[in-house]
């Protein structure tokens, strides 16, 4: 049974996520620069997770499919990036506690190996959660 | 081939007016100056475009005429009961007040992109005040620099090159030659450490202090910068000094920093995970200063705190006038989300979340904030402008944006405008029209008109017009209508 990792979530912006999304948000590079979860090197190990596998990332307000990826800004044990983006915001809860402000950063999320699910594409992530009435 | 200089790039907060671009026929195939993300714009802008206005009938998106879409899209908006119009902080101010005039005609909520950037720093400012200057200012004189919750390198990539550390100023060094020494002596340390690694027996260890990254001074002489974050991002690789403060400790941080400052006595170790003794350094650092700077992005506002973390901020550094110069100053996203805030102000009183539904202008985010507005599904219609809230907002909130009627203005095909009901293809502001935006230092700066847009596009100013002209239309019809069946 694979282990499941308790992190807080912290999405963002990348130079490489600012520069595809000026090219095409329907891009490979795009969903590449984006569909990404930055995990601590040491956590990778100790979860046995492979970097470019994918992995499920789950909160209390949803859940995604994306790649996991081994930080270059580590050390941050406990901690996980993903940059700004459709998948990121699946995960994100509307409350802004009074402020308009929804919490994009330190969401506690979990994450587990999830080798049998494929990545979204934008176009099918789209389709599958907002479809037009 | 035509050689176009000082052009103002229409990307980011930073509004770099010193890009030079190349045009053959009518493309630009070389962006001077430009950063990665700048030079994406310029060079790529055209390949992935709406070209046509679309429509949807029986749930698919077609090609339509533009009279059709601007019919359509001012029956929807003149119809709705409470419309929310969002985005504009990638169009001109002079487009922004076209919108203002349009929520206020249709009794709707109009609010920018700020909502979900520096709302909170907004509310926080108009509590607590702010200490600021322009970005001049920070250049020539600066000498201690902080990034908090901000990585400039990926976010605002010319920021240190411009303004801060990697800037010559009248009265400031740039520290680049520094950098590059220290990166090159770092990587020759990698290098080093790895040789060792394979060549000494296997179990014998480096020593400890071998394996650590190179010391950064703090009580060396010249421009000085610190970076707070809870990432080593490659903007606290450059800098003199990076604290990691844990996720969502920044206001605990803050104020331990306030205190310190004052000269109370910390009966702790560490806070938020940063150990008493390095804050004692940094503190000592900011004092010490002659022209100080803090600039702080969303990781303040985003995270637990959110307008809280701005006030211990911006009282971090009044309490720091009380012992040299310190400024502060939000790293704006957007290239002219700081112009949206000031034409809201200019026309309605308000920076954004403006709600016109009573006829006049109210103004509470948390209610008439358009995340909130859509988490509790009350709106009936959206207009979204030069945005892609379904790439941006939450699940809740992009599910009921999209099950209402959408209109959407922009340039490129993105998530929202798929799932919009009207769509307007319009041009670049900054590349294909021109217009005013304003820098994160609140300096109004021109954006050119560098090419021609395709034929039939206009730009959203002259779109948003032309939807005003027609609402203004309907319901001039509606009321004679309404008046003749009473009589």
């Amino acid at each position: 049974m694979s282990k499941t990792l308790k992190v807080l979530l912290l999405t963002g912006r990348t130079v490489e996520q600012g520069r595809e999304k000026e090219r095409s948000k329907f891009s490979r590079e795009y969903m590449e620069s984006v569909a990404a979860c930055h995990i601590d090197p040491n956590d990778m190990v100790a979860f046995e997770i492979r970097e470019n596998s994918n992995i499920r990332i789950t909160t209390s307000l949803g859940s995604v499919v994306v790649k996991a990826r081994k930080s270059l800004r580590a050390p941050h044990a406990g901690s996980v990036f993903i940059p700004y983006g459709a998948w990121a915001n699946l995960l994100i809860g509307s409350e802004t506690d009074s402020v308009g402000m929804p919490s994009f950063k330190g969401v506690p999320a979990e994450i587990e190996p999830s080798p049998d699910d494929e990545v979204s594409s934008l176009e099918d992530l789209v389709k599958k959660h907002y479809r037009k009435a | 081939m035509p050689r176009i200089s000082n052009i103002t790039c229409p990307v980011c907060g930073c509004l770099c007016d010193d890009i030079e671009v190349t045009v053959e026929g009518n493309m630009i195939t070389e962006a001077k100056n430009a950063c990665a993300v700048s030079e994406g714009k310029f060079l790529y802008y055209q390949d992935h475009r709406l070209l046509k206005p679309l429509i949807r009938k029986d749930g698919e998106l077609v090609e339509c005429s533009f009279d059709e879409a601007i019919r359509k899209s001012a029956e929807i908006l003149a119809k709705a009961s409470y419309p929310i119009l969002y985005g504009w902080s990638c169009t001109s101010c002079e487009a922004i007040r076209v919108g203002l005039e349009l929520a206020e005609e249709v009794g709707g909520v109009i609010d920018n992109t700020s909502t979900v950037c520096h709302g909170p720093s907004i509310l926080s400012i108009q509590d607590v005040g702010i200490a600021t200057c322009t970005l001049g200012q920070i250049k020539h004189r600066a000498d201690v620099v902080v990034y908090w919750g901000s990585n400039p390198w990926s976010a605002h990539p010319r920021h240190l090159e411009r303004y801060t550390a990697f800037t010559e100023g009248r009265f400031q060094r740039s520290e680049w030659r520094r950098y590059i020494s220290r990166l090159g002596s770092s990587s020759a340390l990698k290098r080093l450490l790895r040789a060792a690694k394979l060549t000494l027996k296997r179990g014998l260890r480096l020593p400890e202090s071998s394996e650590a990254s190179p010391e950064f001074e703090l009580s060396r002489k010249g421009r000085k910068m610190i970076v707070v974050d809870t990432r080593k991002t490659r903007s606290a690789e450059i800098a003199d000094y990076f604290i990691q403060v844990q996720p969502n400790g920044d206001y605990e941080l803050l104020e331990a920093l306030r205190m310190l400052i004052r000269d109370d006595e910390l009966d702790l170790k560490e806070v938020a995970g940063v150990p008493v003794e390095q804050l004692e350094e940094v503190a000592d650092v900011l004092i010490g200063c002659e022209f100080g700077t803090l600039f702080f992005g969303v990781g303040l506002t985003m995270s637990e705190g959110k307008l809280r973390n701005i006030d211990a901020a911006l009282s971090l550094v009044r309490d720091l006038n009380h012992y040299t110069k310190f400024l502060i100053m939000p790293m704006r996203g957007h290239y002219n989300v700081s112009g949206a805030n000031i034409v809201f102000t200019w026309q309605t009183g308000y920076p954004y979340a403006v709600d016109f539904s009573h006829g006049y202008p109210r103004y509470n985010p948390g209610e008439t904030s358009v995340v909130d507005i859509l988490r509790r599904g009350e709106s009936d219609a959206g207009l979204v402008v030069a945005s892609d809230p379904v790439s941006n907002f939450p699940q809740k909130a992009v599910q009921n944006l999209v099950k209402n009627p959408l209109i959407v203005i922009d340039p490129h095909p993105t998530p929202t405008s798929i799932l919009a009901d009207v769509v307007f293809p319009s041009a670049f502001v900054g590349i294909e029209t021109e217009g005013t935006a304003y820098r994160m230092d609140r300096v109004p700066l021109p954006l050119r008109k560098v090419i021609d847009p395709p034929e039939g596009i206009l730009s959203d100013e002259e779109i948003l017009r032309r939807i005003l002209l027609e609402v203004r239309r309907i319901k001039v019809k509606t009321e004679s209508s309404e008046r003749e069946f009473h009589s």
